[in-house]
């Protein structure tokens, strides 16, 4: 691929910056991908992407403004430090505004970025073969993704920093249906190391699936006892932090927004003394540990580029431990920065059992396998609604014995803690609907009271 | 190597002619290659303060082959021609990894080349061209006029232009260049009441294809409506919470359009029917079997797809696969007719020609099946107006906005919100509603739709972000429709859901 080395563009550009205040970041990708469907494969691509960020901060009536200029591919560094000059200068003060991170350079900034081998799917598609094969056999039909992506950051700043960081992205997800389209099962494995995938294996628990279904049982809308698979509730608690923004619940306009004004911050959210956390350095979620930034928010800033990621609790011992603040805010508001972190993980201490040990000791209640389409309904009580998705099972005395028609449920992921029963041993897990934005997370099975099935939906 | 602007209108020449000419040597027997740049500015205002100013392109080459009945695609952002000729090799690699588990050849519809094409959607003004500060200037207006107003404690406000320019040529011999360009404008409201209770209220504006005029006033009336949104805020904060039950709906297109994508637009992808997005994005309940048979809904509805419509977010001269952009009818009469196809689908179904829905979102992406600007049809002749549809109705509701959506893997049973609900008590609209969802399952409730507005109703809403496929993409599309009519449909009240 004929482009400079990334680090040579990082310098580059703060070298034509000339000493004025100026963040570099050049994020380059290598992605590979396999798709299949109806027991063959279908769109298969492979790509290379480069995006580099300049943001130039400017001093204006009043303070600091930050300009921001993003471009893909070979970029001409002294155009994109032109763009975004003229943006910070013609704008108003930031409201974001905070010091530079200062630093050193990390060791191996210059080495190149590392790139996907796609050869690493031959044993997949291999395995996937053999999987067709076998589903046309047995009058299923078999779809699915598998990915990876390596991606490496280098950030550079005028004040010298250099960060670098580079890691393995992957995940397979495979759905079977019976040909008459009346069952059908998902699995999925979220991995950055392909050599684990076992294909068979995954074939395997979607074939039991698809024969805890050949009995159905229908039932109505209502509130059930639910077990919620490590899958969904990693749907649901990505979904919870994604409405933790700091300033959006101080302005009073979500369900972390205390009544009289303020925040939740402290308040008890369930009895069970439940930690979500986001944590760089946790073992087999490794993520990177420094922030990069293209675009402010309310809830991140360009000013905070280079920032450190450390562990950041957003429940511990059931309260509310944190919510999303960029350094300007969070000095505003006398909370703590608390960035947003690449890997979410819901634990409770001392909680033993798998999903299938939950289903044992339920005396009858539903199994779930996903969840999908979730959506916000109402923000003061962060109501979601969704429906369940490639099965729903009945379970009675211990063990599943049907399966279920499926459901549109309006439910809230806050009050639906407070309703758990009984909770698991984390597992890595890859959610159904946000799988594709947070690929590390590790949550528990949770076996929760009253869950709100709004109605029944006739998909199958 | 200097750094060069990939410009797709004009672009090295021979490039496009070297990458085409070492596919067909290599034995393609369809090659596809696409050159674009997409620039973008997002500037977002927080009570009245900067919060997100962004100014990004996104340019690349992207190659798609079909190779032995195998489909390979490969990318690049490098933009010069070695890299380009490059991907050749890189995509028939992945045709021949991926043809270890192909279990079906891939072929493509039949497509007359077009050769020369050049078009552009219609605009006055390139809005990613109009300066920063310029935009910052209005929205900061906007935004004044609204958190002056009494009542009103925080307003965001934003807008996101678009100006997508793209370079298509195959083996064929269509070559297509097209510019596109859009603007999303959106300004939300907050109010805050006693005891920790708020509601929001945002514009109804749809995000259109057209250029920063439309937030000059070309094409909607602004000034109305940041002048009524505080007053319509504050009355909702006060509005008693619904009772949950069936009721009458008058829903307005700026609702109606989202329901129209959902339940209609997504049902109608064959490819989805077919079950090539079961793993993701789901299939659909009008499978091809109920082809000219499926009562979708009642004798009012009538529905097309087109890639023509002028400031639709779909619409093209040529799509991502050298396919000239058509107008075909979906729904006739209240029975399925159509699919939307691409060139892939077509084949295999034996459907003929293509009818132009291939899109992809980058040229890091692979072309797949998206979705046409699906449009219900207005009354013929002059049909009713809004205020005549309401006066129809003794107990019911009248819907304006789009907020949550929601929808399952078949497109059966969807729920939906608002932005302003309004009760209707005998003909007349009786002050608004807080807490409404509307929930129904698709062909029950356009099985129910009892009479749809004339064309003075008429309106063309859409999204920029409608998503499918994996890796994920983004596509924008509009939906033009009246007002309409549905009785007898499921209201739930949002706080008794949450149980509260």
């Amino acid at each position: 691929m004929s482009l400079p080395a990334p680090h040579e563009v990082v310098e580059r550009a703060l070298a034509a910056a000339q000493g004025e205040r100026c963040v570099v970041i050049v994020e380059e990708s290598s992605q590979s991908e396999v798709r299949f469907a109806n027991n063959t494969t279908t769109t298969n691509g492979r790509r290379r992407d480069r995006r580099v960020v300049v943001v130039r901060f400017c001093d204006v009536a009043g303070g600091i403004a930050a300009g921001v200029a993003s471009r893909s591919g070979d970029v001409d560094v002294t155009q994109m430090l032109e763009a975004a000059t003229a943006d910070a200068r013609s704008s108003p003060p930031s409201p974001d505004a905070a010091p530079l991170v200062e630093g050193g350079a990390d060791a191996g900034f210059d080495d190149a970025p590392a790139v996907g081998d796609l050869q690493a799917f031959a044993p997949i598609l291999d395995g996937l073969a053999g999987a067709f094969d076998g589903a046309r056999s047995s009058d299923r039909v078999l779809a699915g993704f598998v990915e990876h992506h390596t991606d490496t950051v280098y950030l550079g700043s005028t004040t010298g920093l250099r960060r670098r960081h580079s890691q393995p992205t992957g995940a397979v997800h495979m759905v079977a249906r019976s040909t008459d389209g009346t069952r059908s099962a998902w699995v999925a494995d979220a991995t950055g190391d392909f050599s684990t995938v076992d294909v068979g294996a995954m074939d395997a628990r979607l074939s039991a699936r698809l024969e805890w279904a050949k009995r159905t049982v229908a039932l109505p809308e209502g509130r059930y006892e639910v077990v919620l698979p490590p899958e969904a509730v990693a749907d649901l608690m990505v979904d919870l932090t994604n409405y933790a923004g700091g300033q959006d619940a101080e302005e009073g306009r979500t369900v972390f927004s205390a009544p009289g004004g303020g925040t939740r911050i402290g308040e008890r959210l369930s009895e069970l003394p439940f930690h979500l956390y986001g944590d760089p350095a946790e073992p087999g979620l490794e993520c990177a540990p420094f922030l990069t930034v293209g675009a402010s928010s309310s809830e991140a800033s360009v000013f905070d580029n280079g920032m450190p990621i450390g562990a950041t609790s957003w429940l511990e011992e059931g309260r509310l431990a944190n919510l999303r603040y960029h350094r300007a805010a969070a000095e505003r508001s006398g909370a703590r920065f608390a960035p947003p972190v690449d890997n979410l993980v819901l634990e409770l201490g001392g909680a033993k059992g798998t999903t299938e040990d939950l289903v044992a000791r339920t005396d009858r209640g539903l199994l779930l396998t996903c969840l999908w389409y979730i959506r916000e309904v109402d923000p003061s009580t962060l109501l979601l609604t969704g429906l369940t998705r490639d099965g729903v099972y009945l379970v009675e005395g211990g063990e599943i014995t049907g399966a279920v028609n499926n459901f549109r449920f309006n439910e809230s992921p806050v009050d639906l803690l407070s309703r758990t029963i009984e909770v698991g041993s984390s597992v890595r897990s890859l959610g159904r609907e946000f799988g594709e934005w947070v690929n590390r997370s590790r949550m528990p099975p949770l076996r929760v009271a009253d869950f709100n099935m709004s109605s029944i939906s006739a998909a199958s | 190597m200097a750094a060069t602007e990939l410009d797709p209108f004009e672009m090295p020449a021979g490039l496009a002619e070297s990458v085409l000419d070492r596919a067909r040597r290599a034995g393609c027997d369809h090659a596809e290659l696409r050159v674009e740049r997409i620039r973008s500015q997002a500037v977002a205002l927080r009570d009245g303060e900067v919060e997100t100013a962004a100014d990004d392109t996104e340019s690349g080459i992207g190659l798609r082959v079909l190779h032995d009945g195998s489909i390979g695609f490969a990318a690049t952002v490098a933009h010069d021609a070695g890299a380009a000729v490059d991907l050749v090799d890189e995509a028939l690699q992945v045709a021949r990894v991926a043809s270890r588990a192909t279990g079906r050849r891939v072929e493509l519809a039949a497509e007359n080349p077009h050769g020369e094409v050049e078009w552009t959607s219609p605009h006055r003004t390139d809005p990613v061209l109009v300066p920063l500060s310029e935009k910052v200037s209005m929205l900061g207006d906007w935004s004044a006029r609204v958190l002056d107003a009494a009542g009103i404690d925080h307003v965001s406000v934003s807008v996101l232009a678009v100006t997508e320019d793209k370079c298509y040529a195959d083996l064929a011999g269509t070559v297509a260049r097209q510019r596109r360009v859009r603007v999303h404008p959106r300004l939300e409201a907050v109010a805050l009441g006693d005891g920790g209770d708020f509601e929001t209220m945002r514009t109804l504006a749809p995000p259109v294809g057209r250029g920063w005029e439309y937030l000059e006033g070309d094409g909607w009336d602004w000034e109305s409506e940041l002048a009524r949104l505080p007053g319509l805020l504050r009355d909702k904060l006060s509005s008693p919470s619904v009772t949950a039950g069936r009721y009458d709906l008058v829903i307005a297109p700026t609702n109606l359009w989202l329901t129209i994508h959902e339940s209609i637009g997504h049902a109608t992808e064959l490819d989805r029917a077919l079950g090539y997005e079961a793993a993701y994005a789901g299939t659909s309940f009008a499978t091809p079997d109920r082809l000219g048979r499926l009562a979708y809904g009642s004798a009012a509805l009538n529905v097309t797809g087109d890639r023509t419509a002028a400031h639709g977010l779909a619409t093209v001269a040529i799509d991502d696969e050298g396919v000239e952009g058509q107008t075909f009818d979906l729904i006739r009469d209240g029975t399925l007719v159509g699919y939307q196809l691409d060139r892939a689908i077509a084949a295999a179904t034996g459907m003929g020609r293509s009818n132009g829905c291939a899109f992809a979102d980058s040229a890091l992406h692979i072309p797949i099946q998206r979705m046409a600007n699906v449009s219900l049809a207005p009354a013929e002749d002059e049909g009713p107006t809004t205020d005549e549809l309401i006066r129809g109705v003794t107990r019911g509701i009248y819907v304006e906005g789009d907020k949550s959506w929601s929808i399952d893997m078949q497109r059966y049973n969807f729920q939906f919100t608002g932005q302003r609900f309004f009760a209707i008590e005998n003909g007349r609209l009786a002050g608004q509603l807080r807490d409404v969802a509307y929930q129904a399952t698709t062909t029950e409730f356009w099985g129910s739709l009892v009479a749809v507005g004339g064309a003075s109703t008429y309106l063309l809403g859409g999204a920029f972000n409608c998503g499918k496929g994996q890796p994920g993409q983004v596509a924008p599309v509009s939906h033009g429709c009246p007002s309409a009519l549905v009785s007898d449909v499921r209201i739930l009240n949002a706080k008794e859901e949450s149980g509260r």
